[in-house]
């Protein structure tokens, strides 16, 4: 029997998912979210050059509840990636590697970007309404 | 590109059930990956119950009273029996730890037994890791240097120098955190992986030796050293408490340090 024709033992289906796993995926995720957030922002920059009726369809399309969702998703992406951003700095500078401290920190950070998605647009929402 | 899911031929199927004695009261089921080469067919998962009251502790025992008293068929290495051979590493209930010094009381519900992941399989539990230790010779794990030793007596290094070693010379090569990490499943052609560089890191951090930079000459590729990416798996499974992301943080950092 030739090697190449031994299976390749289970990965992904069998390993248990840790914080500092799904948050690593999530870092990559959130970095490929924010790059077609970066497009959106350029769409909406050359509608608003382009004069009143080119933005107000942007407009209309970004206040749908599916622009919305998106925006809000934005948010939490950017709030997140920045955040994961500098606690992968701390470790690129040899600190917070140890097993707790990595995975507390994980906890932080996650916990920054909920706060601070919900408290944007928590005080968005308010702006508007008041 | 990853391949996500498994190849065909490597689909785990549903296996045989042995069913526990007549009259066992303290009865834990074990799932075990099966694999025989001499089949032909895929692997496939056999479920044996046992009665945990004539077993000992340990997983390994449970798979030594499998092999022993139900199926003398299933096959894995093991050796030391006590966490230093590094032999009965495998994927016990979700992670990788050497099934030796895994307690049966520490896994809620079935105990799930694979090989250690994205391996090929020989058969049973038993993993092919000629790569891994080709990528472990890879990095010279030997002392390199130009300096003759004196002529009256060892190679001295101060209580401060052999500190620096502490949590590097104690890897027993298991293979644990290497095949937990996500990176070495999909670039485990390329990327060296905890093991290796934990080891790379050992003689880098030897006072003894001459070779630091040759050594990092050697690591600094975009895949053999950066292909990590701080997933922190291979630090959460090492059965050892070693910490191989630390040592690969710290490559990465004497790598920036001697460009300035």
């Amino acid at each position: 029997m030739s090697v190449s024709q031994r299976p390749l033992s289970p990965h992904l289906q069998v390993y248990s998912w840790h914080l500092t796993m799904a948050l690593s995926i999530l870092h990559r995720m959130t970095g490929v979210f924010l790059s077609f957030g970066a497009v959106a922002l350029v769409i909406v920059l050359v509608s608003m050059a382009s004069g009143a009726d080119a933005y107000s369809c942007i407009h209309d399309a970004l206040t749908h509840p599916i622009g919305l969702l998106f925006l809000f998703a934005w948010t939490f992406a950017l709030y997140f990636h920045m955040a994961n951003g500098v606690r992968h700095l701390v470790w690129d500078a040899g600190l917070g590697l140890g097993k707790k401290v990595a995975s507390s920190s994980g906890w932080y950070v996650l916990a920054f970007a909920v706060l601070a998605t919900a408290a944007s647009w928590l005080s968005m929402v308010m702006g508007v309404l008041v | 590109m990853a391949q996500f899911n498994l190849p065909a031929n490597s689909i785990v199927k549903k296996g045989k059930e042995f069913p526990a004695p007549a009259g066992a009261t303290n009865v834990k089921r074990f799932k075990v990956y099966r694999y025989d080469p001499d089949s032909g067919s895929n692997p496939r998962v056999d479920t044996y119950d046992v009665d945990l009251d004539t077993c000992g502790p340990m997983v390994l025992d449970a798979l030594i009273k499998i092999k022993n008293e139900i199926d003398p068929t299933l096959t894995f290495r093991r050796s030391c029996r006590e966490g230093i051979c590094g032999s009965c590493s495998m994927n016990i209930d979700g992670g990788n730890t050497l099934a030796c010094i895994k307690a049966i009381s520490d896994v809620k519900g079935d105990v799930k037994v694979y090989p250690l992941p994205h391996m090929e399989v020989v058969k049973d539990l038993v993993p092919d890791l000629t790569n891994f230790y080709a990528q472990y010779a890879s990095v010279k794990p030997w002392m390199q240097s130009d300096t003759p030793p004196p002529p009256d007596r060892e190679r001295l290094q101060s209580k401060e120098d052999r500190e620096q070693l502490e949590g590097l010379e104690e890897c027993i090569l298991c293979a644990c955190c290497s095949t937990s990490c996500p990176s070495y499943w999909w670039n485990s052609d390329r990327y060296l992986g905890p093991a290796a560089l934990l080891s790379a890191y050992r003689w880098i951090a030897d006072s003894r030796d001459e070779a630091t930079g040759e050594r990092l000459d050697e690591l600094e590729d975009p895949f053999k050293l950066y292909r990590c990416h701080t997933i922190m798996n291979c630090t959460n499974s090492c059965p050892k408490g070693l910490n191989p992301a630390k040592a690969i943080t710290e490559i990465k950092k004497l790598i920036v340090k001697r460009k300035n």
